[in-house]
């Protein structure tokens, strides 16, 4: 018995020592969505800048918001999409960005510059990462129909073959759109209407799901599904039988940037980190790892692969992105709505 | 004859309940493909990528100086616990057992939650420190209760003949009390270090963001795929802990085979 | 580790200590429990403490009933209805198989005995979120069951993401603790009180109904609690075999808590907690009527 105690003693001791050996240097706190960098970007920032990630995820932005608002976690550099960022500068929540510590800024086609105005005018707050579309992806052997329309996640012959998409937003913007409104509406009617098609789908679909999607189509687990695009190519080469489609009715189109919070730890570590980010060999990196469509010029240019280069999946059409709409903030009153039926479609 | 088939049989039908989702897991940590869906052939692959694998060791190690440190901290504390609690008159043991048992019988989500509330109020960052206060909290009423059992068998005679005899009250302790507790110490830590273990509820509320235990690693990637090499470290874990049971258990079997179970 | 010790450990918490006033003599040891309390009154006490607070006021402090009256909405009445629902169906497939499994058990008085006892507690070795992940895998459309059942020609089980398949993952995760104390109890049972009802002409169904059902009723009681309670109160079996189409009360506390409504998620907080201490007040008192709390 003793011996035992002795050798967990000592077990004990070689643990804290080597607790206390990781030194406490200069960090940087990330905050992303789930699978959204390659991690051996954050190896070479590490290894160039002797700063260290720590890195966490979110599901969705309205898991990541309260987080940041609360103060709870304070984190200095974060991913959120458009609204939010929106929603984030309004409630002032973002520090303004220092463009002399982001020299790189100059790789970032000013195409994307320029709709990131729309809900960050004159671009002080935030950096595009990442954009692209919300469609249909589904499996070509399992549908025998041409599908182009929102309208077959609604469709009784597809019922446990369906997966939707798990977040608030996105939900409603498909049953929006297949109705024909507006996907940024604050007409409680027609948000009803819409609460009431997305009840009537509940029974049809076999889950709600965010990064599975992917994986459960790859394997064959349902037919269709909604996803953004990004995850599109990752899944095509994995499953060649998989097709993705903007439906005709509309749909949404998203960038996703960083921003900086106002009680972030080190500023200088963050914008480091974003300048970083913004290096098209990184660019390039991240994009070939997660294939969500890249804003970065400089990143684009590199890729060597003809095919998605000039893929309509990444980088689509005038006239798909045409009948695409971002999403805007609409208000704490309205999103406390959206999400509490978005709540009544789910206990259905 | 018929009704001793019957035993086996319902009896291995549990176990092959228990045990499937087991057989899956590691069948798995041999699964040449990444996805779960698919069987890409026979690999020792991920068993060699585990240990390159940074973030997962990291996780790894967090969970075990975590297990480690709020078992052997809740057995210092609950064992001191326990001795003095035997010692109280009726009323303030009914208390402090009623409030031993609060922590075991609340659900974990509400234990987590209230500790989190607590640490927020407090202003204090959530991180390694606030784990290991939590996991401490859940531990401690399993020594306490590992241990009382084992004073209550406990002769009081000899404790007080050792301090007649010119035993200082510590070296009675020591010599007296403890090695008579001893193996029901062991086993409130034991428990506690399981318990830690396989805790994810009360971690996930009260962790902050620079900490992951295996179990919120695990959930996190429960969303986007499961990573084989985790698989191939509960595997790891499964088996030591399979042969540790069964060396402890034919030890103890060759020890204490002509005394009968009490 | 002594397996016997274990399970004794974790049934011990229900039972009330019925010796008298100290036991060991060290008088000078109250002093011992000083770090206890002063632990239990900071990270027991005062917690649940804060969780009232929360669950009473409004974001501006002010005090409210409506986090608490936050349940009757109808979303989360459904979710806590569902959680009472699924979790008592569990806790009665659990009870239903744990107790011929614990007169099994108890039976073979053999060595090895405790050898089984040890494989019953060994999967919970195997973190509890991946054996429910492996659950998804074999209960998957196209996973492991149905593969299976297509060899054979049978018609395939769709029971992933139902509630079926959230009450055989509570059912999966819980069983153990519904085996241990039963079996515990049996064990403790003196065989000559089984052997003297036979004796005076006893049938087996009438002394299992007269001897081993009263006797065995404090390991019930204690395994109705230790799986009904965790089952009423998850939200990660749901959230991993429901596919995010089931919601459940902890689902719903959960989701509260992630966006950031941390009033109305103690609110509901102290509902359950309401609930699971109805449940318990009324089990001691059958604990009581079953006269079983002497036995520890």
């Amino acid at each position: 018995m003793k011996k035992i105690v002795r050798v967990s003693v000592l077990f004990l001791l070689m643990l804290l020592l080597a607790g206390c050996s990781k030194g406490d240097g200069e960090k940087v706190y990330v905050y992303n969505w789930g699978e959204y960098i390659d991690e051996e970007t954050l190896e070479l920032f590490e290894k160039e800048t002797g700063i260290e990630v720590v890195y966490e995820e979110f599901e969705q932005n309205e898991d990541m918001y309260p987080k940041v608002q609360s103060g709870a976690v304070r984190y200095d550099v974060i991913c959120p999409s458009d609204y939010m960022i929106q929603k984030m500068i309004e409630n002032d929540l973002l520090a303004e960005l220092n463009y002399d510590n982001i020299p790189n800024i100059k790789y970032i086609d000013p195409a994307y510059l320029k709709s990131a105005e729309e809900f960050d005018p004159g671009n002080k707050y935030s950096v595009p990462y990442c954009w692209g579309t919300l469609g249909i992806l589904y499996n070509k052997t399992k549908v025998d129909e041409p599908i182009d329309s929102w309208g077959v996640l609604f469709d009784e012959k597809y019922a446990g073959e369906i997966l939707m998409i798990e977040s608030v937003r996105d939900g409603f913007a498909i049953a929006l759109k297949y109705l024909g409104y507006d996907l940024n509406t604050t007409s409680e009617a027609e948000l009803e209407e819409a609460k009431e098609l997305l009840k009537k789908q509940y029974p049809l679909v076999q889950g709600y799901f965010v990064d599975q999607v992917r994986d459960k189509l790859i394997g064959g687990e349902a037919a269709i599904g909604v996803i953004y695009s990004g995850e599109a190519i990752y899944s095509q080469r994995e499953n060649p039988d998989l097709e993705y489609v903007v439906p005709k009715e509309g749909s949404n189109v998203w960038i996703d940037g960083w921003v900086i919070p106002k009680n972030c730890r080190n500023k200088e570590n963050a914008e480091a980190f974003i300048n970083f980010m913004c290096r098209p060999d990184i660019a390039l990196m991240n994009f070939e790892y997660i294939t969500y469509s890249t804003p970065n010029k400089g990143a684009w240019e590199l890729i060597q692969d003809e095919d998605i280069k000039n893929s309509p999946i990444a980088f689509p059409p005038q006239e798909v992105l045409d009948r695409c709409t971002a999403y805007r903030y609409l208000g704490e009153e309205v999103e406390q709505m959206y999400i509490e039926k978005w709540n009544e479609v789910k206990s259905e | 004859m018929v009704k001793k088939f019957f035993e086996r049989f319902y009896v291995a039908l549990i176990l092959i309940f228990l045990y499937a989702p087991i057989a899956i897991l590691i069948i798995l940590s041999f699964n040449g493909s990444k996805s779960r869906a698919k069987w890409g052939g026979f690999t020792l692959k991920w068993y060699r990528e585990l240990f390159k694998n940074e973030s997962i060791m990291n996780a790894l190690y967090t969970t075990l100086i975590i297990a480690v440190l709020s078992a052997l901290i809740a057995t210092i504390i609950g064992t001191a616990a326990a001795i003095a609690i035997n010692s109280m008159k009726k009323t303030p043991r009914t208390i402090m057992i009623a409030i031993t048992n609060i922590p075991m019988l609340n659900a974990d989500i509400v234990t987590g939650i209230s500790l989190m509330l607590l640490f927020v109020a407090l202003r204090y960052t959530l991180g390694f420190s606030s784990v290991l206060i939590s996991h401490i909290t859940f531990n401690i009423p399993y020594v306490i209760l590992s241990v009382l059992p084992k004073l209550k068998q406990l002769n009081p005679h000899t404790y007080e003949a050792a301090l007649d005899l010119g035993a200082s009250p510590a070296y009675a302790f020591f010599k007296v009390i403890l090695p008579d507790i001893f193996p029901g110490v062991l086993t409130g830590f034991f428990l506690s270090f399981t318990m830690s273990l396989d805790d994810f509820v009360i971690t996930h509320f009260t962790k902050g963001p620079e900490i992951h235990t295996l179990s919120t690693k695990i959930y996190t990637e429960v969303r986007k795929g499961i990573k084989p090499e985790i698989y191939a470290l509960s595997t790891l874990m499964f088996i030591t802990v399979l042969l540790l049971l069964i060396i402890i258990n034919r030890k103890n079997a060759e020890k204490k085979a002509p005394v009968s179970r009490v | 580790m002594n397996t016997e010790n274990v399970s004794n450990a974790k049934t011990q918490k229900l039972t009330s200590h019925k010796n008298g006033d100290g036991i060991v003599g060290i008088k000078s040891a109250k002093w011992l429990s000083l770090p206890y309390a002063v632990w239990m009154i900071g990270f027991i006490i005062i917690p649940l403490i804060v969780i009232v607070y929360y669950g009473l006021t409004t974001v501006d402090n002010r005090f409210t009933l409506d986090n608490i009256s936050a349940i009757s909405s109808p979303i989360n009445l459904k979710a806590l209805l569902m959680a009472l629902e699924q979790s008592l169906i569990s806790t009665i497939i659990c009870l239903l198989l744990a107790y011929p499994l614990a007169m099994i058990l108890s039976k073979s008085r053999m060595r090895s005995s405790s050898f089984i006892v040890m494989i019953i507690i060994l999967p919970m070795w195997m973190n509890f979120l991946l054996r429910t992940i492996a659950w998804q895998n074999l209960l998957e459309r196209s996973g492991i069951i149905n593969t299976v059942l297509k060899f054979f020609g049978l018609p395939p089980m769709n029971i992933i993401n139902t509630p079926k398949a959230i009450i055989l993952g509570m059912v999966y995760n819980f069983l153990p603790f519904m085996v241990l104390p039963i079996y515990n109890v049996l064990i403790k049972i003196d065989k000559d009180i089984i052997d003297a009802a036979r004796d005076l002409g006893a049938n087996s169904v009438q002394t299992f109904l007269k001897i081993i059902l009263p006797l065995s009723l404090p390991g019930v009681i204690s395994g109705i609690t230790m799986v009904f309670v965790p089952a009423l109160t998850t939200f990660v079996i749901s959230n991993i075999l429901g596919g995010s189409k089931i919601v459940l009360i902890g689902n719903v506390i959960e989701q509260q808590f992630r966006m950031g409504n941390w009033h109305v998620g103690s609110g509901l907080s102290l509902v359950l907690m309401i609930f699971i201490l109805i449940s318990m007040a009324i089990l001691s008192k059958y604990d009581k009527e079953g006269e079983g709390s002497g036995l520890w």
